[in-house]
């Protein structure tokens, strides 16, 4: 049953918002003078904005009031109209110059995020669910950007407009102003509140909608097991579960929101109302003109609209601190297979081969209760040797295995091909010398040839050569039948293959690397009889001055090798020639006879 | 692919507005069943507004009333219009807070329901549908687009229902408060309503770009998170990332086009905003001269003017979120009309007792528009009898299967199980009489126990554990850190693909099929483990139906009976010791096996 994938992520740092939004410096640093240059029209748009009512208790308080000077509110009206078209004008560089910026810096923080995700180890997304991965790199920094082009603007623009507001209304009358203001504390002391609420509220959500991802995600990888099972309804019920808590946090977020909405929307409306009794009080008393009580009420009509939008703009800045602390979470994690300071060259390989020597290597998962995996594994395979790697299911061979092209790193002991600690060289020269072919064949939605070639540093006919060589090796001959031959797409956007077709090309990818080192995990399991007889024959050959570690569970897969080794709870019980070992080392005779033996009790 | 996904060139003009009322009519179904809640916060919206607009009004009146009358003594009329003013901001307060609540609870639901209605239509759709259609493009309907359409919900539907609510009483007061003043105000209308219909037809299709744009994006992730073993193994880094960061760029770019638009719709009302104010002014101001207005009157004419313009820039980022959620909407109801190429029978047919009898009758086959790959198949296998079918790759064996498991349906013929049609059976009864297991041995996210109990929800905990005993797995998985409650990580890589195997097997083992397939099943076992399976197997399919596909000739050597096919035909058919006698393609198979078996011991 597909149960709800619990994430167990690190509680979030007590850090402040604004020190996880000024994380975001690093990548919006090239378009800060932009983004400075915009907020400086923005605010120049809602200055003119807040200037109209200015025009406006001049033209009251003289033309109309006084004068009565058609000229004068013609004057006014065109003074009225150029600051109007001026602020459009603002309002559109704003626009212009936030653009750009903006979105690049969400396509540069997607794509740091995609490579720093390609150079964490395999461990690394062992543990993490795809949905948290796939939900960070979409929706999280789609809100960043949202926030970063907007929000971000927008809230020093509303505070601004606000704050001169404000001191204009103050301006305009002191005990008016004064009155607003002291309006202001109840909203100030709310928004603090709310924004301990909220905060914790919009990270739940945000990790919630990344668990549900996650089960969308399987139920579409694993939608073969749930029809095969019938489960199609289990699945449903789960994920319905899961969304249904989704909604519950979503509305939960909500209430948090209405909360604030509230103090923002009737608290300065209700000081307005305060403010017109006292207001006119003053008029009557001659302490204000008119004029000056008209622009009052225009101006606080300019500031309130800001006021409000305060909440739904506070509201989106936590949820952008929500994703940024999201993103920097997985940015923030170090690689534990990192390539060194200053990395070492492999020597020039001998004519006969490379050495590969593994000493005293254990292997535990990290922070995992359970058992080294691997431990205290002495192994050396001498320069173009073929050696097969036997033990039970779950022994640790696949482990063992990708120890060389460091997929792990050792946690004790060392890895050396000639030589060389295989942590001292980058992982780009130890992967163009040590190339793999894994247990399940991994194809990419590219064409059979790219997928062959996915390795190989060659191009031109030298590469068609290559490419020829190794599916013939391969016995994958069979891609010639293929609609459009080696340019047919495969893998999950093209054709689908069979195994033991997907096996071939996998192995034919590894042999086409042309590597010193090969490593092959059970690599012809999904093969007929007839057909792994071919594939081993035309190996062997091949494989002369390759040296090669292959792990194999069956005889007809030994055949393959020189030597044997037996791995045996996470230790090396026996090295040796396959026959030798079949009369003298009894787990070896269990592992690979097992079935004989009981074939025999049958037939 | 599906006629309306990969698409992104833009639809003819016909198509285009087909695929609009497509989407429009699945918004509307997701709105039905909360049309109630849906009334109530519209109610709320036209009472918060009223509220707000209350306030000019009663502005000008403590201007143009209150202030007179307080000159000759009477505070009456301040007090008036300030206490009606008070209480406006209050229940205004308490109205947008309520319509912020039950926006909420609105727009939740109908997500909700958008959710349950595309994961329940994806799991109901055929595999050849899952096949074509990728697991990436899948997985972007159901988060990226719903996600658009959740931003739409999110305040876009309140903002949209409150700015428009605005703007009519805002322009009602300023026509009642002062007609010629209004008169203005319409007359900006104009021009206001050309723009929004030249961005309505442009943000429409740049939104239709920026969907596919986004699924583009996702598939790659999710192909490339999938296989990240290869891509570090054969150091693919660069190469990935190069695509990746072409694709975000062209992300980056439609999306840039889309607010670029927003931009010029932006400023444009903020244009015809303002010289509307500066043309109310200038008409108005020169009534006053006259004497044909009053100056209080004059405040409030402008406020209206200024206020009736504001919620546009709103209304244009609602219009944003609104183009965005359509053209997501479009593509999610593409994916919902999609016909499920295996659909449920129209009067299902119970089988309760099944006896695992099989027949194929004049089958034909191909995998979608393709080529015919089974031709007039017949064949019958009775209860009871364990099938193994060998053959080349390419064969036909797998379909052979998978038409079994009706994760097909035959083009013409029929596939029958114990007399009745496949296609009439009731899919649960038919789920449990017929399991099949497959080579890739895909793990859910949770414990190892309950992706054992996957077999049969329900299942106790012995049963679970006497179903791993049963293929040898129990031992295994007792010496894990938590024994039966071992998280599994994502898609089980901590365990090998040879224990993955067995927890599949233990999975069908407890569900305890009437037929139970086996396609390539037991390739990643060890020999030992092949063994106890094989021991499991011989009790469990003793009285059951059983159709395996192996090229193990250990395992097919224990069948009943063989069949090789060849070409989508069964070639030969019957004992395995027969068939070596008879010296045909299997007893060459056979021979090759034995001379792999004598080298190596």
């Amino acid at each position: 049953m597909p149960v709800a994938p619990s994430t167990e992520l690190p509680p979030a740092k007590a850090a402040s918002t604004t020190a996880v939004l000024l994380q975001l410096r690093r990548w919006a640093r090239p378009a800060l003078p932009r983004i400075a240059l915009g907020g400086l029209t923005a605010l120049g748009a809602s200055l003119l904005a807040l200037a109209v009512p200015q025009v406006l208790r001049v033209i009251v308080n003289g033309p109309l009031l006084t004068e009565g000077s058609t000229q004068a509110v013609v004057l006014g009206a065109l003074v009225v109209l150029a600051l109007g078209v001026l602020e459009a004008f603002l309002v559109w560089c704003r626009r212009a110059l936030i653009l750009t910026p903006g979105t690049a810096v969400e396509r540069d923080m997607r794509t740091d995020l995609f490579r720093h995700l390609l150079d964490l180890p395999v461990e690394f997304h062992d543990r993490w669910p795809g949905g948290q991965l796939l939900s960070r790199i979409m929706s999280d920094l789609s809100t960043i950007r949202r926030w970063t082009v907007f929000g971000l603007v927008m809230l020093l623009v509303s505070a601004t407009t606000v704050l001169v507001g404000v001191a204009l209304m103050i301006w305009t009358s002191p005990v008016l102003g004064t009155v607003y203001l002291v309006g202001a504390v109840p909203m100030i002391w709310l928004g603090f509140r709310f924004r301990e609420g909220y905060k914790a509220v919009a990270r739940r959500a945000r990790d919630q909608t990344g668990d549900l991802a996650t089960t969308v995600e399987e139920s579409v990888h694993g939608i073969r097991v749930l029809k095969a099972f019938g489960r199609g309804q289990d699945a449903l019920d789960d994920f319905a579960r899961q969304a249904d808590a989704l909604r519950t946090t979503e509305v939960h977020k909500a209430r948090t929101l209405s909360r604030v909405s509230f103090a923002l929307g009737a608290v300065p409306e209700a000081v307005l109302a305060v403010s017109l009794a006292i207001g006119v009080t003053l008029t009557a008393n001659d302490q204000l003109s008119v004029g000056a009580l008209v622009a009052f009420f225009a101006t606080a009509a300019v500031v309130n609209n800001p006021v409000e939008r305060l909440g739904m703009l506070l509201a989106m800045t936590l949820d952008a601190r929500a994703a940024t602390d999201r993103y920097m979470q997985v940015m923030t994690t170090r690689s534990s297979v990192r390539d060194p300071a200053e990395p070492a060259k492999l020597p020039a390989a001998g004519a006969a081969g490379s050495v590969v020597e593994l000493a005293g290597v254990g292997f535990a998962h990290p922070g995992g209760s359970s058992a080294a995996v691997l431990d205290g594994v002495d192994l050396r395979l001498e320069p173009g040797e073929t050696l097969a790697l036997v033990g039970l299911t779950g022994s640790g061979k696949t482990t063992l295995l990708q120890l060389v092209p460091r997929l792990h790193d050792v946690t004790a002991g060392s890895v050396r091909i000639d030589g060389v600690d295989v942590r001292d060289l980058t992982r780009d020269d130890l992967r163009r010398a040590v190339s793999v072919a894994f247990e399940d064949p991994i194809l990419f939605s590219a064409s059979v040839r790219d997928n062959v070639l996915l390795g190989a540093d060659v191009t031109g006919p030298a590469a068609d050569a290559l490419l020829q060589e190794a599916l013939a090796v391969a016995r994958a001959e069979f891609v010639h039948g293929l609609p459009d031959g080696l340019g047919t797409i495969i893998g999950e956007e093209g054709l689908s293959l069979s195994g033991g077709q997907r096996q071939r090309i996998a192995l034919a990818r590894a042999i086409a690397v042309r590597p010193r080192v090969l490593v092959l995990d059970d690599p012809l399991s999904a093969l007929d009889v007839t057909t792994e007889a071919e594939v081993t024959g035309r190996l062997r050959t091949m494989l002369r001055g390759t040296t090669t570690l292959v792990v194999a569970h069956r005889p007809s897969t030994v055949a393959l090798a020189d030597r044997v080794a037996v791995l045996e709870d996470g230790r090396i019980t026996g090295v040796g020639r396959h026959a030798d070992l079949l009369t003298s080392h009894p787990h070896y005779r269990y592992v690979l006879t097992a079935l004989s033996e009981h074939e025999e009790v049958r037939s | 692919m599906t006629d309306d996904e990969s698409r992104d060139d833009a639809p003819s003009r016909t198509e285009s507005r087909r695929l609009r009322r497509r989407s429009l009519t699945l918004l509307a179904s997701l709105l039905a069943p909360v049309s109630g809640a849906a009334w109530w916060t519209a109610a709320l919206v036209v009472g918060s507004q009223v509220a707000a607009v209350a306030g000019p009004a009663l502005v000008a009146y403590g201007i143009d009333h209150g202030l007179p009358a307080l000159q000759d003594g009477d505070r009456g009329p301040l007090l008036l219009a300030a206490g009606a003013y008070l209480v406006a901001a209050l229940l205004g307060g308490v109205l947008v807070a309520a319509t912020v609540r039950a926006s909420a609870r609105v727009s939740q639901t109908m997500l909700l329901d958008l959710r349950r209605r595309v994961f329940r239509h994806t799991q109901r759709l055929s595999l050849e549908f899952h096949e074509s259609y990728t697991s990436g493009r899948i997985i972007s309907r159901q988060t990226s687009d719903v996600e658009a359409l959740r931003e739409l919900l999110d305040g876009g539907v309140t903002t949209l229902a409150t700015g428009i609510l605005a703007m009519v009483l805002t322009a009602v007061s300023l026509v009642l408060l002062d007609w010629r003043s209004g008169l203005v105000l319409l007359v900006a209308v104009v021009p206001g309503v050309l723009l929004t219909r030249w961005f309505q037809v442009r943000s429409q299709r740049q939104y239709r770009k920026n969907r596919s744009a986004a699924a583009r994006l996702i598939v790659r992730f999710v192909e490339t998170m999938t296989g990240i073993r290869a891509v570090q193994a054969f150091r693919r880094q660069r190469a990935v990332e190069q695509v990746y960061g072409e694709l975000s760029e062209t992300y980056r770019g439609s999306t840039a086009e889309a607010i670029r638009l927003n931009g010029v719709f932006d400023t444009g009302l903020v244009l015809i905003g303002n010289v509307t104010v500066a043309a109310v002014l200038l008409v108005g101001g020169l009534r006053v001269l006259d004497g044909g207005l009053e100056v209080g009157l004059l405040a409030a004419s402008v406020l209206y003017a200024r206020r009736f313009f504001s919620p546009l820039a709103q209304i244009g980022m609602f219009y944003n979120s609104f183009q965005s959620a359509t053209a997501a909407l479009e593509k999610l109801a593409a994916l919902l009309a999609e016909e499920p190429t295996v659909p449920e029978p129209v009067r299902p047919v119970r089988l309760t007792a099944p006896r695992g009898d099989v027949r194929f009758d004049a089958v034909e086959f191909g995998y979608g528009t393709g080529p015919t790959v089974l031709r007039g198949l017949d064949l019958h296998i009775p209860a009871g009898q364990s099938v193994a079918l060998v053959g080349e790759t390419g064969a036909g064996k797998s379909t052979v299967a998978k038409l079994l498991a009706r994760f097909y349906d035959v083009r013409a013929g029929s596939v029958r199980l114990d007399g009745l049609d496949l296609r009439t059976i009731d899919p649960t009864d038919l789920r449990r009489a017929v399991v099949m297991v497959t080579q890739e041995a895909y793990l859910f996210s949770g414990s190892v126990g309950a992706n054992i109990a996957l077999g049969r929800p329900g299942a106790a905990q012995d049963e679970i554990e006497a179903a791993a005993r049963a293929v040898g797995a129990h031992d295994l998985i007792v010496a894990m850190p938590d024994g039966y409650d071992t998280e599994v990580d994502k898609r089980g890589v901590r365990l090998s693909a040879g224990q993955r195997q067995l927890v599949s097997f233990a999975r069908a083992f407890l569900a305890d099929p009437a037929l139970l397939i086996l396609d390539e099943a037991t390739s990643s076992l060890d020999v030992p483990g092949e063994a106890l399976v094989q021991d499991g197997l011989a009790t469990l399919l003793d009285d059951r139906t059983s159709v395996v596909i192996a090229h193990r000739l250990s395992t097919v050597m224990g069948a009943d009976r063989v069949l090789v096919v060849d070409g989508g035909r069964i070639v030969e058919d019957g004992t395995p010791l027969e068939l070596v006698d008879a010296g045909g393609r299997f007893a060459d198979l056979y021979d090759d096996w034995q001379r792999s078996l004598q080298r190596s011991t």
